[in-house]
């Protein structure tokens, strides 16, 4: 758009054009290293092309240099918010091509550390998303909450971040019984204690909802033809969740929820994960009172390892255990998708199987990308600072978006 | 077989195919379901007609992912796989079709705003091409990249490296030096999968060279070995251990 001379205070004979600008690769807001090159005019976008790319490692193409049960750690390392989440797709997938039972036990301790993943990655994106809108209280306080999930973590698998925990055929150890009621009690007292305090400084906050409302509408078409999924699918207004409709694991028996905004703008995608958080709760709570005992991993001893004390009596055992960690199992030749409702969206894994015991091809469906994608259509039109509300609504980490 | 895997459980694939194939018609080169899922393979030019006749008539309203897959020993190498989602009908299905590095896919653009990005990533990755994509830039790789990282011959090490060069002040690319070779472990049992020789192996070669000079017991003239040499070996070579007395004291 041209100026016209006498409207512009400043500037002589000179036309003011659109002008371009760098936002990130190193920009706090950009929530890791995101390069948009933005066309504004003034201080409207008129344009955003997103460069992604800046942390491709190529993890697709490592895992199908490594076998079945050596590419699981991988995901960890794809969105390290939520890494459980990730492994929940690539597990099912594997195990939906070799057709293996999980018991009982097994599949509740995944939906809960799923669902407690869930939790620590919304505390993750509604604290940074807080932040980004300027407000700094909320987010220290909800980091409070992610930490005790990040000690709930390495109580059960060792690790903080990148538990490796599920495996084909289960879950790697079982929980102490002591983690199981302590997070019974974390659920019912120090996490609704710490969260609805945090939510009551925002949702009803008066710049918060200046910044938020009305901000980045997505009709329910495009958020079809865009591909969203997730919070992003929900907070447009469709009532879609994968956990719900194509049920995994003990899934189908939790009794939750799933919010959907009726204003399809930032504060409706914000206001659909606070709900999540909450209905994460209630279903880890169903968890814990329902859960069985015993085994936490699959009796076929092709797929999953022999306990450690068999292995030192039973030669068959042994053999097994040496199998499995040396040359791995083997998956029968074909190609699935398997789909499942992690934290951010929709994140599948489209695996291809030659037969052999490495993965012949390994796509990874990132929520992050179709999400990043359509950041240009929903900026257009807005402001500058609204770009990083839009963007902390969209909850991105780009270790899955670049893989 | 009875299913007894805990993965996502959608709608039945019942009768799916049959309906599918008699909508798509000459469109539709194979179909096949195989551990729950069904693949249409569709001829490539009709590929968008395809895709846009399961969108707006069979209700597959979403375009959730676009896979590349590289066969190299195959004709036309590269398989495109599009996963469509209904959500409506609560139906997953996968839907591809075939290429080579000079034949041109019909771009889904056209369909679903969101097939911009992940064509782009097919071309990044593996060079198909996808006609009437107006942006197809890379999209994961550097600026300036060369190659299709994910083909089946590039290998995983790639070919450059790059550091911060401090006389230059630039970024400068390298060739890749290793400081370790890089090692493939073939975990294959040898009975069962390996193509390649043990090492040792070799030796068992049928074609081995005539033996020239006959290989004979030695005498102990021609090496020396006597009583003398004998009683020369016995000797001590070492001092013994030292004595210790009684109190357990070294001396």
């Amino acid at each position: 758009m041209s100026m016209q001379l006498e409207q512009s205070p400043t500037t002589g004979d000179d036309v003011i054009t659109n002008y371009t600008i760098n936002f990130g690769p190193q920009h706090p807001a950009a929530h890791g290293v995101l390069r948009m090159v933005m066309e504004l005019d003034g201080e409207i976008i008129e344009r955003i092309d997103p460069h992604v790319g800046l942390l491709h490692r190529g993890t697709e193409k490592l895992i199908e240099n490594k076998t079945y049960l050596q590419a699981l750690p991988y995901f960890d390392r794809l969105d390290y918010c939520s890494p459980l989440g990730m492994e929940y797709s690539y597990v099912l997938a594997i195990e939906k091509m070799l057709n293996v039972e999980v018991p009982l036990r097994a599949q509740y301790l995944r939906v809960l550390f799923a669902e407690l993943t869930r939790i620590s990655n919304h505390m993750m994106n509604i604290g940074s998303h807080i932040m980004d809108i300027g407000a700094m209280t909320p987010n220290l306080w909800l980091f409070e909450i992610r930490e005790d999930c990040l000690n709930f973590f390495e109580r059960a698998s060792g690790a903080r971040m990148h538990s490796a925990w599920f495996r084909p055929g289960g879950v790697h150890q079982d929980v102490p019984l002591k983690l199981l009621a302590d997070l019974g009690e974390w659920l019912d007292t120090r996490l609704p204690e710490l969260f609805e305090d945090a939510m009551s400084l925002v949702i009803d906050n008066r710049i918060f909802k200046q910044r938020n409302v009305d901000i980045a509408v997505v009709s329910k078409e495009d958020a079809l033809a865009w591909g969203f999924s997730g919070p992003m699918i929900r907070g447009a207004g469709i009532p879609w969740d994968i956990r719900k409709s194509q049920p995994y694991d003990v899934y189908d028996r939790m009794e939750f929820d799933v919010p959907v905004a009726t204003e399809s703008d930032c504060y409706g995608r914000f206001m659909v994960r606070v709900e999540e958080v909450r209905q994460s709760a209630k279903i880890m709570k169903q968890c814990l009172a329902q859960m069985p005992e015993g085994p936490i991993m699959t009796a076929d001893r092709k797929v999953g390892p022999p306990k450690r004390a068999e292995m030192k009596s039973s030669m068959e055992s042994l053999i097994h255990h040496f199998k499995l960690y040396t040359e791995g199992f083997h998956v029968p030749a074909g190609e699935v998708y398997v789909a499942t409702e992690s934290p951010k969206g929709e994140f599948g894994v489209y695996l291809v199987s030659d037969g052999s015991n490495k993965p012949y091809r390994c796509k990874i469906r990132p929520t992050a990308f179709s999400h990043l994608q359509a950041m240009d259509f929903m900026c257009k039109g807005h402001m500058l600072p609204d770009a990083t509300a839009i963007l902390g609504a969209l909850d991105i980490v780009f270790g899955e978006c670049d893989r | 077989m009875p299913v007894l895997h805990s993965a996502p459980r959608y709608a039945s694939n019942e009768g799916v195919i049959e309906s599918l194939a008699t909508a798509l018609g000459a469109m539709l080169v194979s179909a096949t379901e195989q551990h729950g899922e069904i693949v249409l393979t569709i001829a490539r030019p009709e590929i968008a007609n395809a895709l846009k006749l399961l969108r707006d008539e069979h209700e597959y309203q979403q375009l959730m992912e676009m896979a590349g897959v590289d066969y190299p020993s195959r004709a036309e190498r590269f398989e495109v796989v599009y996963m469509l989602l209904s959500v409506t009908k609560n139906h997953r299905l996968l839907v591809k079709c075939t290429a080579s590095e000079s034949t041109p896919v019909p771009t889904v653009t056209t369909l679903w705003h969101n097939a911009g990005w992940l064509e782009r990533e097919v071309f990044d990755m593996y060079g198909v091409i996808f006609a009437g994509n107006k942006d197809l830039r890379r999209i994961l790789t550097d600026y300036g990249f060369e190659g299709h990282p994910f083909r089946k011959d590039f290998p995983l090490t790639g070919y450059v490296e790059l550091r911060y060069s401090q006389e230059d002040k630039r970024v400068v690319y390298e060739p890749v030096k290793l400081a370790q070779d890089f090692r493939t472990f073939d975990y294959m049992s040898p009975w069962e999968g390996s193509d390649y020789i043990l090492p040792g192996d070799e030796k068992a070669a049928p074609a081995s060279p005539p033996v020239e000079q006959k290989k004979t017991t030695d005498s102990p003239k021609d090496t020396g070995a006597d009583k003398g040499a004998d009683a020369k070996a016995a000797d001590k070579a070492s001092a013994p251990a030292p004595a210790t007395d009684a109190k357990g004291d070294k001396a």
